[in-house]
């Protein structure tokens, strides 16, 4: 059966993404959560999966273009499928599946010979299709001029200084890109979402007593962090109590089936993205320890998986070692909830009875008023409480 | 068992394993006295990347407590050293 492959939701702050390159080509089989392409977005480069175990009919977009969430990249034909499921990801907006096809879909016209016409002085010469392309990839003709000397200027010559251009680009263009998308998806969450804040210090004591000694026993390619403890946490909690696991959508409440925990993962030079872990609640620590420790040598090398994107049904983020001691987060819309530590700071504190030297943890929560409010919000965090007082439970 | 390791060597192979773990990292520029957390806005994750590495290239076990000595280029080539010399790896 034939299925149309399109670019899948990448989060709420990205729409559109420019394809890099095909990882398969017509005829080649792919597998269900196997690459077949890459995107480039603000956030770095994002392995774009197929949601089926399939054959690939057609490529329909071009390497270069820049596509819309929902537009159709390839054809695949899947095996045995009796009803399509629909390949429109959750948290894909139904109004991109009619975006309209991209340009550079259509097929290229023949390139010129270059030795026909030796380029005039002083003067461009471009291919149709390599003007089409450059307009779309806004190369500047200064950027072509170069090329000048060289004879006429094909499609894939622009498409080559395009790539050439943006692996060069100054780290602050690339900054200033990523600071511009997470400005967006931040000041619509702050615009359309009646947020509530609540704070809630807990002794990390148990949590951080429990996690030396099993990290004594195991190797450094096992061993566990903090972090890790309270992402689980989160998870659990979250599958427990209603209302913090889901999306806001067409006014209402969704509530997700799944916990994927949105981990917010810090860029060097600035920037962050939250790609998700998912299953959390059910994976035991140290798988996700695993999982989590590749998720950040990914993200930190530019390169992630579409399906770590569209995911997260609620959101983590921690400061680390480094950092102050509170942290006041703001939703990832079309989630409701986002969990907010900051550094274990150890300060006195009454511990049976008696004041004491303890680590202590401030988490606090951000949830959306329209699905919760502060009483059921206290509940979510005690319950997060709860758990890392009790760590061989997570 | 064999030889010590040369300080050159340690070095060269740590960082290699820093270019591995944050590829904009230019090792002709780094300090090596000054903390990669400083220097590099290497966060715990990076430090936790960098020990299993470490781990894995020299063959040794890192103690958690010692992770904090891993903290500078210089002072890992030091600490490096001194548990190679101890035996336990190659």
């Amino acid at each position: 059966m034939q299925v149309e492959f399109r670019l899948p939701s990448l989060g709420a702050d990205m729409e559109s993404a420019t394809l890099t390159q095909w990882l398969k080509k017509p005829g080649d089989s792919v597998r269900r959560g196997e690459a077949i392409a890459v995107v480039e977005t603000e956030k770095g480069l994002i392995d774009i999966e197929s949601y089926d175990d399939a054959a690939v009919t057609s490529l329909v977009v071009t390497p270069g273009a820049k596509i819309t969430v929902g537009t159709v990249m390839a054809h695949l034909t899947v095996e045995g499928a009796a009803a399509a499921p629909a390949h429109v990801p959750v948290g894909q907006p139904a109004a991109s599946a009619a975006a309209p096809p991209t340009p550079a879909a259509a097929p290229q016209p023949a390139a010129v010979p270059a030795a026909a016409a030796p380029p005039a002085a002083g003067r461009l010469r471009l291919s149709p299709a390599a003007r089409r392309r450059a307009h779309e990839l806004g190369l500047s003709p200064e950027v072509l001029e170069q090329q000048a000397d060289a004879g006429v200027v094909h499609v894939e010559d622009v498409e080559r200084l395009a790539a050439a251009a943006r692996a060069t680009a100054a780290p602050a263009e690339a900054r200033s890109a990523m600071r511009s998308v997470i400005g967006s998806a931040m000041a619509r969450a702050k615009r359309e979402i009646p947020h509530y804040y609540l704070g809630h210090t807990v002794d990390f004591g148990a949590a951080r007593a429990w996690l030396q000694r099993y990290n004594a026993a195991r190797p450094v390619q096992e061993r566990l962090v903090e972090g890790l403890l309270v992402t689980k946490a989160v998870a659990l909690a979250a599958a427990h109590v209603e209302g913090f696991n889901g999306y806001f959508r067409d006014g209402r409440f969704e509530r997700a089936g799944a916990v994927h925990v949105g981990t917010a993962i810090a860029l060097r030079g600035g920037g962050l993205v939250a790609p998700a872990l998912l299953d959390a609640d059910r994976k035991d620590l140290r798988t996700l320890m695993h999982e989590f420790s590749n998720l950040v040598a990914r993200v930190r090398a530019g390169h992630m998986r579409s399906s770590e994107f569209a995911a997260a049904t609620i959101t983590v983020t921690s400061l680390g070692e480094d950092g102050v001691e509170t942290l006041y987060p703001i939703i990832n819309p079309p989630q409701v909830a986002i969990v907010g530590t900051g550094r274990v700071a150890e300060r006195p504190w009454v511990y049976q009875g008696v004041v004491s030297i303890r680590p202590l943890l401030a988490v606090t929560l951000a949830a959306d008023h329209r699905v919760t409010d502060g009483r059921i919000g206290s509940r979510f965090l005690q319950a997060i409480a709860e758990l890392l007082a009790a760590p061989e439970r997570l | 068992m064999t030889a010590p390791m040369e300080a050159t060597e340690v070095r060269s192979r740590l960082l290699a394993l820093l270019a591995a773990i944050a590829p904009d990292i230019d090792p002709a520029n780094i300090d090596p006295t000054r903390e990669l957390r400083d220097q590099f806005d290497f966060d715990s994750m990076d430090r936790l990347h960098f020990a299993m590495a470490i781990s894995t290239e020299f063959r040794i076990d890192i103690p958690e407590p010692d992770y904090p000595q891993l903290g500078a280029l210089q002072r890992a080539c030091e600490y490096l050293q001194r548990r190679l010399e101890a035996g336990g790896g190659h």
